[in-house]
């Protein structure tokens, strides 16, 4: 009986784990499946169909000509590398006060980002945009970098946990030898940091690839389109057009999958690190 | 230094001089680091946050140079106005919906911290749904849910003919979005309690394996105590993230066909119809009810927080 139960148990345990990659993957294969047939094939195949041909790539053309997915790679890239380069020396700078040095408020200042992390960002913009029009970045990549850039707590905690492993001797060392605190967080704590911007880096860059709201409300500029908003944006001209809007999905999850392949010990480190609030 | 001391009668006042201002300037020093972080987030966060107050008392459009003072009438309609409070109950769909993900994810996270074969393809799989773009994630379910798409066809496959329409049914929209969102974060819940339960001391597993504990009774009395803080912590950012869901019914439906949430509707309140004033008392109404939930969570389970690393 024992044997018998523990095999039954072992069964039961893979036929659960297949059904759930099945539910994980299936969603996705199917859209993959669409963005590779034809108009036409589409039309008289059902979902679950292969493609006829497996390296039709018609319509990803459609998709990133016609559907100015280009476009959105590159807004995309141009946010991306602004706005994490500020975030990094923002989070890092925020990051090395609060851990390098004892002052009044200093309990203030944490639960002030504390606190901000805790609001949901889709709620503020009712006001923030009020904001961000006064400061004339309407309509501008400004409008996005700025508020990647200032309101990320998630990086400060990645940086303030990895900062507490960095020896305060190495700053007092260099402090004996007449270094400025400037000094100390340029030439040692910033370089030190390295793999915790790396991870930072990482888990902010997928949040700005995948925001959707803001560049949406700040930027309806077609030209400002970024990659989620392009990709909206085929709801109104493809909405018949299913094979076009599986390949735009499909072109944007590329680029994720690829990278979460390569970098998946970071990914996983800074989630679980940036879930600690 | 010297000819400052010189011309100086009293002996206490040029030793003060200088340590004066190198406390002047050591006071100012974490500031001065912190004064790029803190005014940004002042400007987009804390002053968003003070006008979202000021406008709630206003009738205020958007626009207009003037902001009327209407005292709590905002507030007022909120609570008198059931097509405004009403779709907080469209939250309760999502709400079900993070307890079977939480579930869902405990499940496969205790699978998965034993020996099993292909454990990291599996995690992969499981995991990178979370990272996809929200868009994406929309179009994929838009994809699924239509009619004669995936679902109904997989159904069909199952000998289940005429299915309803997943989301053009008002009574089944919101939990057609709702399993959509438990699709796209299971797999951040999964990874997290993934970490906890690695984190138990091996040697716990071992005194249970001694003591004959058969893997229901492992799991009842090791893993189980052992993720208690990070499900409690997940119970509550499911709570909050259910009360302000956004992306998912916002991309798939704009808000449709009953699938409203108290999020878009302040959004659309503000951009769509522009009264700015009942959108901010919305907000913060919301805003409200998220922090009293983190407020209860910090106060009752004081210690869930940082365990996690």
């Amino acid at each position: 009986m024992k044997p018998i139960l523990r095999l039954s148990a072992k069964a039961a345990k893979y036929v659960s784990l297949l059904v759930a990659a099945v539910v994980c993957v299936g969603p996705l294969t199917v859209v993959l499946f669409a963005s590779l047939k034809t108009k036409q094939e589409y039309a008289t195949t059902g979902p679950l169909d292969p493609p006829a041909d497996w390296l039709n790539f018609a319509n990803f053309g459609t998709a990133f000509t016609n559907g100015q997915m280009m476009r959105g790679f590159v807004n995309t890239a141009i946010i991306l590398a602004v706005s994490l380069t500020g975030a990094i020396f923002v989070g890092t700078l925020a990051a090395y006060a609060l851990d390098r040095f004892a002052f009044k408020g200093k309990k203030l200042v944490y639960g002030a980002f504390l606190l901000a992390s805790l609001i949901p960002s889709v709620l503020m913009q009712v006001a923030t945009f009020h904001i961000i029009y006064g400061l004339g970045l309407f309509n501008t990549r400004g409008a996005a970098i700025v508020l990647f850039m200032g309101t990320d707590v998630i990086a400060i905690y990645i940086f303030l946990q990895f900062m507490a492993s960095i020896p305060i001797s190495l700053d007092e060392a260099a402090m004996i030898d007449g270094a400025s605190r400037w000094t100390i967080y340029w030439r040692i704590v910033l370089p030190l940091l390295r793999p915790a911007i790396a991870t930072a880096v990482i888990i902010k860059g997928i949040a700005i690839y995948n925001e959707f709201y803001i560049p949406f409300l700040y930027m309806p500029s077609r030209d400002l389109g970024v990659i989620s908003t392009s990709l909206y944006r085929f709801k109104g001209p493809y909405g018949a057009q299913w094979e076009v809007i599986a390949a735009g999905t499909i072109l944007v999850i590329l680029p994720t999958l690829v990278l979460f392949l390569f970098l998946q010990r970071h990914i996983y480190r800074g989630l679980v690190a940036g879930a600690v609030k | 230094m010297i000819a400052d001391k010189a011309p100086d009668p009293k002996p206490t006042k040029p030793r003060r001089g200088p340590t004066t201002r190198r406390r002047v300037v050591q006071a100012i020093t974490p500031w001065a680091f912190l004064a790029l972080p803190l005014g940004l987030l002042i400007l987009l966060t804390y002053l968003p946050a003070f006008n979202l107050i000021r406008y709630s008392f206003t009738d205020w459009d958007g626009i207009d140079p003037e902001q009327n003072w209407v005292g709590l009438a905002n507030y007022r309609r909120m609570a008198t106005d059931p097509t405004l409070y009403r779709v907080l109950l469209v939250s309760l769909f999502y709400l079900v919906g993070a307890v079977a993900q939480i579930a869902i994810a405990l499940y496969f996270a205790t699978i998965l911290s034993f020996k099993v074969f292909a454990k990291n393809l599996f995690k992969g799989i499981l995991f990178f749904p979370y990272l996809i773009n929200g868009v994406a994630v929309g179009y994929v379910f838009l994809y699924l849910f239509r009619k004669d798409g995936t679902l109904d066809t997989t159904l069909a496959f199952f000998g289940l003919q005429d299915p309803p329409l997943w989301l053009g049914d008002p009574k089944l929209i919101n939990a057609s979005l709702a399993g959509t969102s438990v699709w796209r974060f299971t797999g951040m819940n999964f990874v997290l309690f993934l970490g906890a339960i690695q984190s138990i001391p091996g040697d716990l597993y071992e005194a249970a394996e001694l003591d004959g504990a058969n893997s229901w009774r492992r799991f009842w009395h090791i893993i189980l105590p052992g993720v208690r803080r990070v499900v409690t912590l997940s119970f509550i950012l499911a709570i909050s993230g259910a009360l302000a869901v956004f992306e998912i019914p916002y991309v798939m439906t704009g808000g449709g066909n009953g699938s409203k949430t108290f999020a878009i509707q302040a959004v659309e309140m503000a951009f769509v119809h522009r009264k700015v004033g009942l959108a901010s008392a919305m907000a913060l109404v919301l805003l409200g009810m998220v922090l009293a939930v983190t407020w209860i969570q910090r106060r009752f389970f004081p210690d869930e927080r940082a365990e996690l690393t």
